[in-house]
């Protein structure tokens, strides 16, 4: 199955890429080509099987809900593009 | 010297014959030496690792016990090194300095091994030749005209090149196992959930585990002593308790029953590869095992299944990357949306960003069933045949690949190269554990053979793979590099 240039357009938008409308028709030719190699799962009847979501069917363990962290703000924000303050700066949001 | 194992190496410095500082000291030489040509340290820590090494040297002369304290590992760069370049292969990570360490590097460093520095890997894992790196594809050791599989790349070429003495790597669908093989070293993926994946960054977190590549099955057993076990901070890491996996090493394979697949001996696989698997067979035989064909009906519906589960995880796990907190940032960004789309479409390569759309289209509304559900569906019927070959046989046997290392940039198709891990991905679907080693040669290069055994039965895959080396000489061949100063 062939996907369109606009769906690669919209999916790159989901994902927050950017696809240069140079490049979207062969983004869309690869894509398809693995769509395709994909979509010979189709052929399978799968009606009362069980969907195995973790390799050993396991449940997600709790803890107590305890503090275990320390505050390493400074050292994690050492990393960061853009700091002033102690927040993380970013392009202007609200006008 | 640098050829040895880790139990040979650890009797060594135990004995006071070398101190860790020499060997860290003639490894590190060895880097610089042969490093620029194989490209398989992203980042090299010269200095760290000596004063990792005087450390150990320490704990040696008080009479440490650990059989990897003073021994020199490599990392693959996927694993969180505190104070450390951890670039992931990305451009997104080549400028992350980690503020921790991944679980597993946390263990190696408290047994008292020294870590000499990062190895190379595709781009966030995503590959089966290591040409997806950012920092340049790694040369196989046995020909540098050829590939080293992926993505652990650098880690088995810097194990069969002497560039370490055992290292780290990663498996979502074949990562440790493939490498092992084109470059003629042992790489063993445990069961899902028997090494913590807390520090290593995620690809895909329900295929994603952690294990070891390294120059024999008993030093295979050795380091997962040292990474095995529950991790609070994983809580996908599993409450099992953690045998001594040397201790079972020695035991017979008279009566082990080995399937044969038949789907892993049809169409595509090389001749050569198809005889050293034979020849290895005959050798387990006289051992004592015997041989069962089996069926793995759904086997090739794993590369299907794979890259819908693979790459919708991986969109989710990659949806973190958006230049805010860490990591790259596009210049002079015009808004927050320019900023995300732009840093994102500059810090990841084509693969990555293929695989990022392919999973997000997966996800995406009304798709769900058809591909996501559908997937895992076809798991469960993939998990069913090993369940059912397990009822006949205790491991099961086949090549690790269909053919040995192929030629740097042979594959520039990404479905051709997604058909490499036909043998593996199926074990990461099923979460079993699996080994690769050396069992033959095909024009000169190393053939691996893959065993997978049941959940959890890391020491029974191991037991066989040991006895297979105590019979035969191929994990010893050695590729020779040339600017190597004979020794």
């Amino acid at each position: 199955m062939a996907l369109e240039k606009s769906e690669v357009t919209k999916i790159a938008q989901l994902a927050r890429l950017h696809v240069d409308d140079g490049e979207a028709e062969e983004v869309a030719r690869r894509i398809s080509d693995i769509l395709e190699l994909i979509n010979k799962m189709q052929a399978v009847d799968t009606a009362n099987i069980e969907p195995l979501s973790h390799p050993l069917d396991a449940v997600q363990r709790l803890r107590p809900d305890q503090v275990t962290e320390t505050d390493r703000r400074d050292e994690l924000q050492k990393i960061a593009p853009a700091v002033e303050a102690g927040l993380y700066l970013v392009p202007k949001v609200i006008e | 010297m640098l050829a040895k194992t880790i139990a040979e190496l650890s009797r060594a410095l135990r004995g006071g014959e070398l101190s860790s500082v020499e060997l860290t000291r003639a490894y590190l030489d060895r880097i610089e030496r042969l490093n620029p040509d194989l490209n398989a340290y992203i980042t090299v820590c010269g200095e760290q690792a000596l004063a990792q090494a005087e450390d150990a040297d320490r704990r040696l002369a008080a009479g440490d016990t650990s059989p990897v304290c003073g021994i020199p590992l490599a990392h693959k760069d996927i694993f969180c090194t505190e104070g450390v370049t951890t670039s992931c292969g990305s451009r997104m990570l080549a400028n992350f300095v980690s503020p921790y360490d991944a679980t597993v590097v946390e263990k190696f460093n408290a047994a008292g091994a020294v870590t000499l520095g990062k190895t190379n890997m595709d781009e966030f894992a995503m590959g089966s030749s290591n040409e997806t790196s950012y920092f340049g594809p790694v040369k196989n050791p046995w020909d540098t005209g050829r590939v080293p599989g992926g993505s652990s790349g650098g880690s088995a070429a810097a194990v069969a090149a002497d560039l370490c003495a055992m290292a780290t790597g990663t498996d979502t669908g074949g990562s440790i196992r493939q490498p092992a093989a084109f470059c003629g070293v042992t790489g063993l993926k445990p069961s899902y959930g028997r090494v913590s994946r807390w520090g290593m960054i995620a690809f895909a977190s329900s295929l994603d585990q952690a294990g070891p590549i390294c120059k024999s099955a008993q030093d295979a057993a050795i380091m997962l002593n040292v990474m095995a076990g529950l991790d609070e901070r994983d809580s996908t890491s599993v409450d099992l308790t953690v045998p001594d996996y040397t201790a079972s090493l020695d035991q017979s394979l008279e009566g082990l029953r080995i399937g044969i697949p038949r789907q892993h001996f049809a169409e595509g696989l090389n001749a050569d590869v198809e005889q050293a698997i034979r020849a290895a067979l005959q050798e387990f035989e006289k051992l004592g095992a015997t041989l069962v064909d089996i069926d793995l009906p759904n086997n090739e519906l794993s590369i299907s299944a794979y890259y819908v589960v693979a790459p919708a995880e991986a969109s989710a796990n990659l949806s973190r990357f958006d230049g805010v907190r860490y990591g790259y940032r596009c210049d002079n960004p015009l808004d927050l949306e320019d900023m995300y789309k732009r840093t994102r479409s500059e810090g990841f390569g084509d693969e990555v960003k293929r695989r990022i759309l392919v999973g997000t289209y997966a996800l995406s509304a009304g798709f769900y069933d058809a591909y996501y559900r559908k997937a895992q569906q076809i798991r469960r019927l993939i998990k069913q045949d090993f369940l059912d070959a397990f009822k006949q046989v205790d491991v099961i046997v086949g090549p690790t690949s269909p053919h040995a290392a192929f030629q740097l940039g042979a594959k520039s198709d990404p479905v051709a190269m997604y058909l490499e891990d036909i043998y593996t991905i199926a074990v990461n679907l099923a979460g079993l554990p699996a080994i690769s080693i050396p069992s033959g040669q095909s024009n000169g290069l190393p053939v691996g053979m893959h065993i997978v055994a049941g959940d959890f039965e890391e020491a029974r895959l191991l037991n066989v793979a040991h006895q297979f080396q105590r019979a035969t000489d191929w994990h010893s061949r050695k590729p020779s590099l040339s600017g190597e100063d004979a020794k």
